[in-house]
C-alpha cells in the first residue's frame, strides 16, 4: 500500500522536518511477447498480488488496443490500468480525426511520448506492444517506464523476466545453440510452436516464481489474409476481432497452478 | 585447570556487530539465507496432537525447494516444525534432539516436551533473536499432549491450537472457525490439512504440498505428503537438444590408459628343455 513516512530526527519546535509519500507498489506478474512472421502473441499471467498477499486472482494484464494491436502492462497496476485507458483515449480521438486505426509503430511512438510526458513523474510500468505493422509483419515493441523502445521479435517483462527471457533467447533466438550441418535456424517460428512455448513459459515461471501463477491469458494477432495456422485446433479459443479491416484477434486463456 | 586468561560471556559472540554493520554501511552486505516463508500448524486432539506443515522453501521471490521437509524429528513422540531461517531451524531441531536423546539416555525415561521447549527458549534467548528459528513444538509425554509455539527470541506460548510463519494468519482464520476441543484424529487431521491449505493458497510464502505428522502416546505416524494439491501439468514440448548444440573452442583428449614400452636388456635364449 502506498505509505506516508514522517522523519522527524528531532521534535523540537521551528526546527525542519522531513515527510516522505510513496505513491508506488510493485504487484508482481509477468508478461510476454513474441511476433512470427505474420502474427504476434502477447500474453500474461493474471495474479495481482503485494509484498506475500493475493490481491486478485484475475486482473487482466493483457488488453487489446485496436484489431492489430495488444497492450501488456505490467508493474504498478493502478499506473498499468490508467495508462492502458489513456492510450485507448488518445486511439480513439485518432480514429475519430481520421477515420481508421491507428498503426502500430504510430501506437508506439505515441506510447513513448506519453511515458516521457511523466519522466518526473513516471507510470512504474513495463510495457509491451504486439501486433501487425502495416506491411503485414508481426512486430513487438518493449518500453522502460520512461519510454525509451525497441522493436524486438521476443521480450519478458516483470516478476519473472530473469526466469522467462534467457528461455526465449535460447528457444526463439537459439542462442548458445549450434545448428545441425546443413540445418540452420529457421528465421521465424510457427504460431502453434510459438504458443507451446508462451505455455512452458508461464507453468514454468509458475514454479519457481512465487509472484507468478493463478491464469493466463494469450493474445494472438493475425495479419490480413493469413491462415489460421493451425490455431483452430486449439482449445478454448475466441476470436476477439472487432472491425472487418483484415487483422483478426482471438484469446486463449489457461489455468495456472494457485500457490 | 586453569582459569581462562579472557573472559568470554556464555551464548553468542555479538562483536562482530560493529564490523559487520560498518561493511554493511560501506555496501557489503551479509549474505541472505534462505527463508521459509512458511505455514506450520499444530492441534491437540483426543488422545495425542497433530503437526502440519506446507513443503516451499524461498529465497526472496524465488521458490528454492518445492518440496523441502519442515517437521523435524526431535524423540520418538516430539516433533517440531521450523519457520523462519532455514539452516537455524535444521540445526537448532538437530542440536536439541541430540540433547534430548542425552537427557533420555541420563534419567533412563521418556523425556517430556516442555524440556525441549525449555532447551530451544533458552538457546533462541541466549542467542538475542539471531537464531532465526520460529517454531511450533508438538509431542505426548507422561503429562499427555503437549503443544507450544516457540518465538525467535525465545518466548513461548501454550495453547490447544496454534500456528506460525507467513500463513500464520490463513491458517489460525480456518482454526478459529472451525477447531472445537476434544476432536477426533480424522476431523482433527482434515482441520490441520485445511489449515496448511489455506497457508498454501493463499499465501505467496508458502505452498506446494502438505506434511502431517500424527503423535499419540503409543504411536507417532508422519504424513510425508499427505496431501499434493500442486502438481506440475505437463509440459507443451520437449526439450531434446540434438549431438553437437553445445560450442567448443578447444578439444583435448587426454590419454587415461598408460600404455609402456619394456625393452628387455639381454635376450635370452628360449627355454627348450
Amino acid at each position: 500500500m502506498p505509505d506516508m513516512v514522517t522523519l522527524s530526527r528531532s521534535s523540537a519546535p521551528g526546527q525542519p522536518q522531513q515527510r516522505q509519500f510513496n505513491p508506488y507498489t510493485e504487484n508482481g506478474g509477468t508478461i510476454l511477447a513474441i511476433s512470427g512472421a505474420d502474427f504476434s502473441v502477447v500474453a500474461g499471467d493474471t495474479r495481482q498480488s503485494e509484498g506475500y498477499s493475493i490481491q486478485t486472482r484475475y486482473a487482466p494484464k493483457v488488453f487489446r488496443l485496436t484489431d492489430k494491436a495488444v497492450l501488456a502492462v505490467n508493474g504498478f497496476a493502478a499506473d498499468g490500468n490508467m495508462f492502458v485507458k489513456q492510450v485507448r483515449q488518445r486511439l480513439e480521438w485518432y480514429r475519430h480525426a481520421h477515420a481508421k486505426d491507428m498503426p502500430l509503430r504510430a501506437i508506439a511512438r505515441l506510447i513513448q511520448t506519453m511515458l516521457y510526458a511523466r519522466r518526473f513523474f513516471p507510470y512504474y510500468v513495463y510495457n509491451i506492444l504486439g501486433g501487425i505493422e502495416e506491411d503485414g509483419s508481426g512486430a513487438v515493441y518493449s518500453f522502460d517506464p520512461v519510454g525509451s523502445y525497441e522493436r524486438e521479435s521476443c521480450r519478458a517483462a516483470g516478476a519473472a523476466q530473469s526466469l522467462v527471457q534467457p528461455f526465449l533467447d535460447n528457444q526463439i533466438y537459439f542462442k548458445n545453440q549450434v545448428p545441425q550441418p546443413g540445418r540452420p535456424h529457421p528465421k521465424h517460428l510457427p504460431l502453434t510452436t510459438v504458443i507451446q512455448l508462451v505455455i512452458d513459459s508461464f507453468t514454468s515461471a509458475t514454479e519457481r516464481h512465487i509472484e507468478v501463477g493463478d491464469g493466463l491469458e494469450m493474445y494472438i494477432v493475425l495479419a490480413k489474409g493469413s491462415p489460421l495456422h493451425g490455431l483452430e485446433s486449439i482449445d478454448g479459443v475466441q476470436e476477439m476481432t472487432a472491425t472487418n479491416e483484415g487483422e483478426r484477434i482471438f484469446i486463449i486463456r489457461r489455468n495456472l497452478k494457485r500457490d | 585447570m586453569a582459569a581462562a586468561s579472557v573472559y568470554s560471556s556464555p551464548g553468542f559472540d555479538f562483536s562482530n556487530q560493529i564490523r559487520n554493520n560498518f561493511l554493511a554501511g560501506k555496501g557489503l552486505p551479509l549474505p541472505k539465507a534462505t527463508s521459509t516463508g512458511t505455514t506450520i500448524v499444530g492441534c491437540i486432539f483426543e488422545d495425542g496432537v497433530i503437526l502440519g506443515a506446507d513443503t516451499r522453501a524461498t529465497e526472496g521471490p524465488i521458490v528454492a525447494d518445492k518440496n523441502c521437509e519442515k517437521i523435524h524429528y526431535l524423540t520418538e513422540s516430539i516433533r517440531c516444525c521450523g519457520a523462519g531461517t532455514a539452516a537455524d531451524t535444521e540445526f537448532v531441531t538437530n542440536l536439541i534432539s541430540s540433547n534430548m536423546e542425552m537427557h533420555a539416555l541420563t534419567h533412563g525415561r521418556k523425556p517430556r516436551v516442555v524440556t525441549a521447549m525449555t532447551m530451544l527458549k533458552q538457546y533462541l534467548f541466549q542467542h538475542q533473536g539471531q537464531v532465526g528459528a520460529a517454531l511450533v513444538l508438538g509431542g505426548v509425554d507422561a503429562t499427555g499432549p503437549n503443544l507450544f509455539t516457540i518465538a525467535p527470541h525465545g518466548s513461548t506460548d501454550k495453547l490447544p491450537y496454534v500456528t506460525m510463519g507467513s500463513g500464520s494468519l490463513a491458517a489460525m482464520a480456518v482454526f478459529e472457525s472451525t477447531w472445537q476441543p476434544n476432536m477426533s484424529r480424522a476431523d482433527a487431521l482434515q482441520l490441520v490439512k485445511d489449515a496448511i491449505s489455506a497457508g498454501i493458497f493463499n499465501d505467496l510464502g508458502s505452498g506446494s504440498n502438505v506434511d502431517a505428522c500424527i503423535i499419540t502416546a503409543t504411536h507417532t505416524e508422519m504424513l510425508r505428503n499427505v496431501e499434493m494439491p500442486n502438481e506440475r501439468v505437463q509440459k507443451e514440448r520437449t526439450y531434446v537438444f540434438p549431438k553437437g548444440t553445445t560450442a567448443w573452442k578447444k578439444e583435448d583428449i587426454k590419454k587415461l590408459v598408460l600404455t609402456e614400452e619394456i625393452t628387455p636388456l639381454a635376450v635370452e635364449a628360449m627355454d627348450t628343455t
